[in-house]
């Protein structure tokens, strides 16, 4: 039983190493962390072999007590260190670590001639060990930690050139972003802990159906749950905290690829399957994460058809397919939500390890309309890319359409209104897709550097091989159901069909209208402008900063300078300039005045009652 | 004693007494107070305390007030000028005097006790006798210590009347 | 029929004779004179009650509270030593500002 273990902290013992002790050998600290993961998959592996029961297995939890407060002050409170083996952690422990081994083999590439390499290794291996964490995580609290882990390790990826502006902007926009959901995940957790007495998954789980039988409970588990739903608004960057993950692009494109599109942003989604048992208490709730999980769909494939960056494009697109996952949780479906999120993994990896190459290939070049003519020059990065394109874009035959379909299946099911965003969504999603693969492979080299373009090295097209053979099986039952309990199909329904109808409208009209174009012939700065989220933000915060800090400096200067201190010295200054009168000088005065004190002592004492 | 001669004495006292107060020629003042000092000791004598009424004129109408009456004549004092007193003070003054008297009055009002005749005392008393017998057995650690008292006064006189040496 | 609240009242009016003496007068001399009548107020008092609080000695002889004469001898005594001491330093100060005016006698500020 030292499997999960090994798994878990393999990768932290990699980052401590590279950070204490091999900084200076670059190469070194790569291939700790390297070796590290490689480790981590295998003995991933291996626990598979060992439980090959996917789905049915109720989870053995492994503890490690950590935090004990038992006794104090009658409280019952434990926050272990806990291990969670079912299907739905087994699936994303290959997801993580079999992306996560990928992606450490391209960066040898992609960053070898990088100088803060082992900064970006030991950021790595600190990124698996949270992510397993989020993966293994059996209680609430444990969660939490990782995942503000993540959140940590995904700052210092993102602002890995720390050198330049924009990195470090972009990374403290993610981590706050972050931490603006996590404190509602927080809240969220809290009432759950104060709802059910207990942090632990399973005991949580089966303290629920009472609460649920009582319907004065309703909307204290309504708050709970769109608490909770605020951390994945964070970290899965869902619409009104979408705006950090285009601006995470700002990191290297292995990081883009591991964190930004395949684990990290679907942790969020993970956590929502993983407490899908809280989520279904509340209709109301699952309303709103479905909606919250459309709009961000639409709008986001809205946004991404007007970006000129390939990794912004790619960025958009991670956002877009994230709006399908928390909409399939929303319409009950999370089975079909973790199905989309295992096959998403793989293929939109593959599309930005592909974006990498590109980039890599046209000398760090990554504007999409100074690319052009790459079919030719690098047949490996071509290939896989049109593998991962029409995987996104659902086409019959590879793994995007399985899931996608059957979020959409759900969703035609339950709210018809989601139903036909979902359906925009797919047709605006082939729409750009085909923009960029036109734009990018396809017509004339648009600059000197595109034209000179030759294929990467081995050591980076090799990962995109081996991606892009799961982004084309994932779908299939005979690959999908050893790892995932998929959602049953209901007979035959005319959503596959209407689907890759609209999906094919998308790619011809794309072609269509991009075909053979020197510059983008559509300019809607609606969108191009990201419907001016980052404004409005920065009016915002602007504006609220702004009278905060005038309302502080009003009390400052009046109510506390001037109301309450001066008043004070002023009224010490009265009272003694007032009582300053009674010491004139003259005895006989003073004399006076005794008698009067001796006359007002004699009537108190004798005749006051 | 009979209240009316009481009354006059009482009056007579009261009156030299407030003439000692508001007479402005300072050697007139102090004539008007040996007077009232003399009715005090006629009052002494009606309670009969004879040698405290006796040692009141010897000492204090006869010593004490001859002294003030040197010291004004040794600094040949003239009669103070008339002054004007601000209404406010004269107000103020004669408020507090009227609160005084009648707290006083309500005071005494309020001690049934006082209204009653004096006691009889044993006809024939020897009043110096009793004294002196009290002073020099029960107070004669006072009676010492006033000798000391006066000496040291006496020194103290002396030492501040010394012109400063040249 | 004189009782002991005539005295009292004597007194008392007395000592407020003396004591408005005390504030309104401006040559020092005179303030000193009033100060006696204050004392001697105290005095009134002090016989009257002696006087009316008799005390039966072992002979039966009934005889005023000498206590309190007692306390009116001693008074006197220090009130002599008092005003030799008092004019004393009055003739110092006359010496050092040749005034006996309680206004220019005064060196307290304000």
């Amino acid at each position: 039983m030292q499997l999960p273990w090994i798994i878990l902290f393999t990768p932290l013992l990699s980052a401590v190493l590279i950070i204490l002790f091999t900084q200076r050998w670059r190469n070194l600290s790569a291939l700790i962390s390297i070796a590290a993961v490689l480790v981590s998959l295998a003995a991933s592996v291996e626990l598979f072999r060992t439980f090959p029961d996917a789905w049915n297995l109720k989870s053995p939890s492994l503890q490690l007590p950590w935090l004990d407060f038992t006794g104090y002050a009658g409280v019952q409170f434990q926050v272990p260190i806990g291990i969670t083996i079912d299907g739905l952690s087994k699936a994303m422990l290959i997801v993580v670590c079999g992306i996560g081994s990928l992606i450490h083999i391209y960066s040898w590439g992609y960053m070898a001639e990088d100088e803060g390499k082992s900064r970006y290794f030991a950021g790595l291996s600190l990124f698996m060990f949270s992510m397993l964490g989020i993966v293994f995580a059996n209680n609430f609290a444990m969660m939490f930690i990782f995942w503000e882990l993540v959140g940590v390790s995904s700052y210092i990826l993102i602002g890995h050139w720390y050198n330049k502006p924009a990195p470090p902007a972009a990374a403290n926009k993610a981590f706050i972003c972050n931490r603006i959901g996590d404190f509602g995940f927080m809240l969220g957790i809290l009432l759950v802990w104060t709802a059910t007495k207990s942090i632990d998954f399973t005991e949580i789980q089966d303290a629920l159906p009472a609460l649920v039988k009582n319907p004065a409970m309703a909307p204290f588990l309504t708050a709970a749950v769109l608490c909770i739903f605020c951390g994945t608004i964070g970290k899965s960057a869902q619409f009104p905290l979408h705006v950090w993950l285009p601006d995470a692009m700002e990191g290297p494109t292995p990081v883009s690829a591991l964190i930004h599109a395949a684990t990290m942003v679907a942790a969020g989604v993970y956590m929502l399957a993983r407490v899908y048992f809280v989520v279904e208490t509340s209709a109301a709730a699952m309303e709103v994460i479905a909606w919250i999980g459309t709009i961000t769909a639409v709008l986001a494939a809205l946004m991404a058809t007007q970006q000129n960056d390939i990794k912004r494009v790619l960025a958009y697109s991670t956002l877009s397919q994230l709006g399908y996952m928390v909409m399939a949780v929303g319409v009950a479906s999370p089975h079909g939500a973790m199905f989309h999120l295992f096959t998403h993994a793989f293929f939109k990896a593959l599309l930005f390890l592909g974006a990498g190459a590109v980039i890599y290939a046209c000398h760090h070049e990554q504007d999409i309309w100074r690319m052009g003519g790459l079919w030719k020059k690098q047949p490996f990065t071509v290939a896989t890319f049109a593998v991962g394109t029409l995987a996104l874009m659902g086409v019959y035959g590879f793994s995007g359409f399985f899931s996608k379909d059957a979020i959409l299946i759900a969703a035609s099911e339950s709210n018809k209104a989601i139903y036909y965003c979902g359906l925009f969504a797919a047709f605006l999603t082939a729409f750009y897709m085909t923009r960029l693969f036109v734009v990018v492979f396809f017509g004339k080299a648009r600059t000197e550097h595109a034209a000179h373009a030759h294929e990467v090295p081995v050591v980076m097209w090799l990962p995109l091989v081996l991606l892009a053979i799961p982004a084309f099986a994932a779908g299939y039952p005979w690959f999908i159901e050893q790892f995932l309990h998929t959602p049953e199909h209901h007979g035959h329904s005319l959503v596959p069909c209407i689907a890759s109808c609209v999906g094919l409208a998308g790619i011809v009209i794309g072609f269509l209208v991009y075909r053979k174009q020197e510059k983008d012939p559509i300019y809607i700065p609606l969108l191009a402008n990201k419907f001016y989220f980052d404004e409005i933000y920065a009016l915002i915060v602007w504006n609220t900063q702004d009278l905060l800090a005038r309302i502080s400096g009003f009390v400052d200067r009046w109510i506390i300078d001037t109301a309450i201190v001066r008043c004070l010295a002023s009224g010490t200054w009265g009272c003694g300039f007032i009582l300053r009168f009674i010491q004139y000088g003259n005895l006989q005065g003073y004399a006076l005045l005794l008698g009067a004190g001796v006359v007002a002592l004699f009537y108190f004492i004798l005749f006051f009652k | 004693m009979p209240l009316y001669l009481f009354w006059i004495f009482a009056a007579l006292m009261l009156v030299f007494g407030a003439a000692a107060v508001l007479n402005r020629n300072p050697v007139a003042s102090a004539l008007s107070l040996v007077v009232s000092l003399l009715n005090l000791a006629v009052l002494f004598f009606s309670l009969d305390a004879y040698f405290i009424g006796v040692i009141q004129i010897l000492v204090y109408a006869g010593a004490v007030m001859v002294l003030f009456l040197f010291i004004i004549m040794l600094l040949d004092l003239k009669a103070e000028q008339r002054r004007r007193i601000s209404l406010p003070v004269v107000l103020g003054g004669a408020a507090i005097l009227a609160a005084f008297v009648a707290q006083l009055v309500t005071v005494l009002h309020r001690f049934p006790a006082g209204d009653k005749p004096f006691p009889a005392l044993t006809p024939g008393l020897n009043d110096a006798h009793n004294i002196g017998m009290m002073l020099f057995s029960n107070y004669n650690l006072p009676f010492q210590v006033i000798g000391v008292l006066i000496l040291v006064a006496s020194i103290g006189v002396v030492v501040l009347s010394k012109r400063e040496l040249n | 029929m004189v009782t002991l609240n005539n005295y009292l009242l004597v007194s008392g009016l007395l000592f407020a004779i003396g004591f408005a003496g005390v504030l309104l007068r401006r040559n020092i001399i005179i303030i000193f004179m009033a100060l006696e009548l204050m004392l001697n107020a105290a005095n009134l008092s002090l016989v009257a009650f002696a006087r009316f609080y008799t005390v039966t000695d072992a002979t039966q002889k009934v005889l005023p509270n000498y206590n309190g004469q007692m306390l009116v001898f001693f008074i006197i005594a220090v009130a002599a030593a008092e005003v030799a001491v008092g004019l004393a330093i009055i003739v110092a100060l006359y010496r050092a500002r040749q005034t006996t005016n309680v206004e220019d006698l005064n060196t307290l500020k304000f």
